[in-house]
């Protein structure tokens, strides 16, 4: 007789945490014999977007590099990256020069800032048979020709990791994955929706750790985790506490620790966040029929995220965030930028400004990924909230 | 103590081309104070990636906002602007050419030079990725409408994209497309038409002025070099930017040439001995670059080449960046692109530029000059460094300072690196001072 075994949703979701807890916290890459049915190998990039679907396509794993975190130790880098370096760059160049990325099929980054677009020259000299590239996304999205540039640098990029793996990628390969990464994208949506909605139901660190573990996983699988962690959510009942809703804002690029989003979820409801935007970076499905590279460059400008490192005239940087704060029904923000991080830093000043202006409560904290006490931070944290609620109240 | 130093020369030819260009900057600076009484349009651009052609068309009078900051740093007045602009909150991560014109926004445009004037718009490039963030500054705050050129650079290493590929094709497209929206919004604001015949004659002119510079640059092959590159370097590039394209900038430039074939003809170098050819990799640290100038050449240093020579002047300092003037509009973007390579590659892929440098002025070692606010040149620095010291064996020293600001400027510890590097030079020369002279023709 088959007993109907109850769906315990607490147990279901502890085990899909679980497997994404340690893809995300994995700063390893799969070497060749531990790669994921059907891939035949790795290809790393950097934050903040990068059109992963092109990569999938090739049946090469799209690894998205976050850094070394708070637990790697710099041998290496701190004679090849001046201190006054952000942390993402310097342990990146680490993980390269250390032999932990040394798998790679290649490594692409992108122009977010002068740091990030070194990493190509440091990878060429360093580890010169991974294929080693800038991809020219433009910073002027608003000039007629924008989308056309765009995908004749997708095209250009699919030439060269048809070049490194001998074979092509064809057009309905490329369709199927943007397939697969549109599911994705849905899936990420309603966790971002109940985040906004009914934040008791899942914490920030939760849905981080999540979100996270594509950058080490097959989109496939990863939609598989994510619908059964959304199920999961869903059936949660947890009771609504007493906390202001903030909107976090700063990890677009440098992650921050763990630890310091656990501090903030102690005191807060973070109801909206840029955390990995770029993995998010559509706001609608890109169109799964046509030439799929054009729909792939289409939708880089017209729907998708806003950043502190894409300029785009139809994005004030200020509009975007005041839209996350109104449509999150936020009480205030967590204004964050990585140490070093010239993009964020200005971007933290411009945003406070405006925030006195409108007199939005914010709190500016400066973080890096591998700071490890977290103390203070947690105390400014908590009075902030403290000071949310008392006027709230 | 070493018994080899010696007084660093007075230079007084190289002093002249130096006075005349300060008077052109000063002139420029008194026009710039005006502008906005006249009612002249102004646009603020970056020493890279400009579009200064399209702009001259349109009568803006141009400010460079990184030459009005440096100069803050000459005038000895930049740690004012910038602790302005750290009490309003920039961090001191943030680069100092950004906080000093932040501290001259809250000075109400009063700079040491005169006053600069409002613009009317601001055009930036991807060739540094803080312009973007600092003209957005100007945009959040100043309400001062931006364009961004998007300008595609070296994507990999060993990378060629030369006029007759696709790939040159593809960018030269974009950027074309791009000149033709900045020049309708030009029209917006000027309330003039373009004129493609005028665009052929500033083009014409910076054609001219192009090939007065690369002369100028190859000259300092010859040994002795006739100048320095990061002292009467910085005064030529500092012409090239703001009089590019003027009859001024020509003629300049034109006498600029002149003086310098003259000096190498008379066997005239910048230090009466020149025992040691260098290379600057980096920005200056316009604080004190007088003073860093006069550490190397107290031992017979001298600067031969700089790539700031190269980036500073938007990387038109190669024989094949001239426009075709019967075809102007296209030309700007081939040559834009070809020039944006030159200037972004310059850091990214330094290595390979560098290389090449180290043989076309057969310098002796390489200074790399770490900024601690400056991402773009510094970033990729100490690992080029390595790579270079391994693969051609040759001597570098690495120092670190700023671009203006006074607080990192270490006099001691900078003097002990220099004199230690020396030593080892003059050791690895096996004593003696080196003697030699070349005579390259440009």
């Amino acid at each position: 007789m088959n007993a109907q075994v109850a769906y315990d949703h607490e147990a279901e979701l502890t085990t899909v945490l679980e497997r994404c807890n340690a893809a995300a916290r994995d700063y390893n890459i799969p070497s060749k014999s531990e790669l994921p049915e059907g891939y035949i190998g790795t290809l790393g990039h950097f934050p903040v977007y990068f059109p992963e679907e092109i990569v999938h396509a090739a049946k090469l794993l799209p690894v998205n590099i976050l850094g070394g975190g708070n637990k790697l130790e710099l041998k290496y880098a701190d004679a090849r990256m001046g201190s006054f370096i952000c942390s993402i760059c310097r342990s990146t160049t680490e993980l390269g020069l250390n032999g932990t990325l040394g798998d790679m099929a290649g490594f692409v980054t992108h122009p977010i800032c002068d740091a990030a677009k070194h990493l190509a020259g440091i990878w060429a000299r360093n580890l010169p048979d991974q294929l080693s590239q800038i991809l020219y996304l433009p910073q002027n999205v608003n000039s007629p020709g924008a989308a056309r540039y765009i995908a004749s640098e997708y095209q250009r990029l699919r030439g060269e990791i048809e070049k490194k793996i001998g074979h092509t990628i064809d057009d309905e390969a490329i369709r199927n994955s943007i397939q697969i990464y549109n599911v994705n994208r849905r899936l990420l949506r309603e966790l971002y929706r109940i985040r906004r909605d009914e934040p008791w139901k899942v914490s920030c660190t939760e849905a981080y750790l999540l979100m996270r573990a594509r950058t080490r996983i097959p989109c496939e699988e990863h939609n598989a985790l994510l619908s059964r962690a959304l199920d999961a959510i869903r059936h949660r009942s947890l009771p609504a506490q007493d906390k202001p809703r903030i909107v976090f804002v700063g990890g677009f690029c440098e992650q921050p620790p763990i630890e310091m989003l656990e501090a903030m979820d102690d005191n807060c409801y973070i109801v909206d966040d840029d955390l990995l935007v770029g993995l998010r970076w559509f706001t609608e499905d890109v169109p799964e029929t046509g030439d799929p590279i054009w729909a792939l460059a289409e939708s880089y400008i017209v729907r998708s995220e806003a950043s502190p490192v894409q300029h785009d005239e139809n994005k004030p940087k200020e509009g975007y965030l005041l839209d996350m704060v109104k449509n999150a029904k936020a009480d205030g923000a967590i204004l964050t930028a990585a140490k070093f991080c010239e993009p964020g830093l200005d971007e933290q000043i411009a945003w406070s400004k405006h925030f006195d202006a409108e007199n939005i409560p914010y709190l500016v904290l400066e973080f890096e990924e591998k700071m490890t006490s977290f103390e203070q931070m947690a105390m400014q944290v908590e009075t902030f909230a403290e000071s949310l609620l008392f006027a709230i109240a | 103590m070493s018994t080899t130093t010696t007084q660093p020369a007075t230079d007084a030819a190289s002093s002249t081309m130096r006075e005349e260009g300060s008077r052109l900057m000063k002139e420029w600076y008194a026009r710039l104070s005006t502008a906005n009484e006249r009612k002249a349009p102004v646009a603020n651009v970056f020493v890279m990636g400009n579009a200064v052609e399209i702009l001259r068309t349109f009568d803006f009078e141009l400010v460079f906002p990184e030459i009005n900051s440096l100069q803050t740093g000459v005038r000895k007045t930049s740690q004012e602007y910038i602790s302005l602009s750290e009490d309003y909150g920039y961090s001191p991560d943030v680069c100092s050419y950004v906080k000093a014109d932040v501290g001259l926004i809250l000075k109400e445009n009063e700079h040491p030079a005169g006053l600069i004037p409002k613009a009317d718009l601001a055009v930036s490039s991807n060739m540094c990725g803080t312009f973007i963030k600092w003209a957005e500054i100007w945009e959040r705050w100043l309400k001062t409408p931006v364009f961004v050129l998007d300008l595609p650079g070296q994507r990999a290493a060993g990378w060629q994209a030369r006029p007759g590929d696709a790939q040159h094709a593809a960018d030269t497209r974009w950027i074309e497309a791009q000149f033709k929206d900045l020049i309708e919004k030009c029209e917006k604001i000027t309330g003039k038409r373009f004129d493609m015949d005028r665009l052929a004659e500033v083009e014409e002119r910076v054609n001219k002025q192009v090939d007065h510079w690369n002369n100028v640059m190859a000259l300092n092959q010859n040994v002795p070099a006739p100048y320095n590159a990061m002292l009467d370097g910085l005064t030529y590039i500092g012409i090239m930017n703001v009089h590019r394209g003027t009859e001024e900038g020509v003629e300049f430039m034109r006498r600029l040439e002149a003086h310098t074939r003259a000096k190498v003809a008379r066997g005239e170098g910048r230090v009466a001995e020149e025992r040691f050819r260098l290379l600057f990799s980096g920005t200056p640290c316009y604080v004190s670059m007088r003073r860093l100038v006069e550490l190397f050449e107290t031992w017979g240093g001298v600067f031969a080449y700089s790539d700031y020579l190269t980036f500073a002047a938007g990387g038109m300092d190669a024989a094949d960046m001239r426009y075709d003037t019967s075809r102007p509009l296209e030309s700007l973007a081939e040559v834009t692109a070809m020039a944006a390579h030159r200037g972004l590659s310059n850091q990214f892929f330094a290595h390979e530029r560098l290389a090449q440098q180290i043989k076309d002025y057969a310098v002796d070692g390489i200074v790399f000059h770490g900024i601690k606010s400056c991402r773009f040149v510094s970033s990729g620095m100490a690992d080029t460094r390595e790579f270079l010291n391994k693969r051609l064996d040759i001597p570098t020293l690495y120092i670190e300072s700023d671009l203006i600001d006074p607080r990192y400027w270490s006099d001691a510890q900078i003097k002990n690196r220099v004199d230690a590097f020396f030593e080892a030079l003059q050791q690895r020369a096996g004593g003696a001072p080196l003697s030699r002279s070349k005579t390259v023709s440009a």
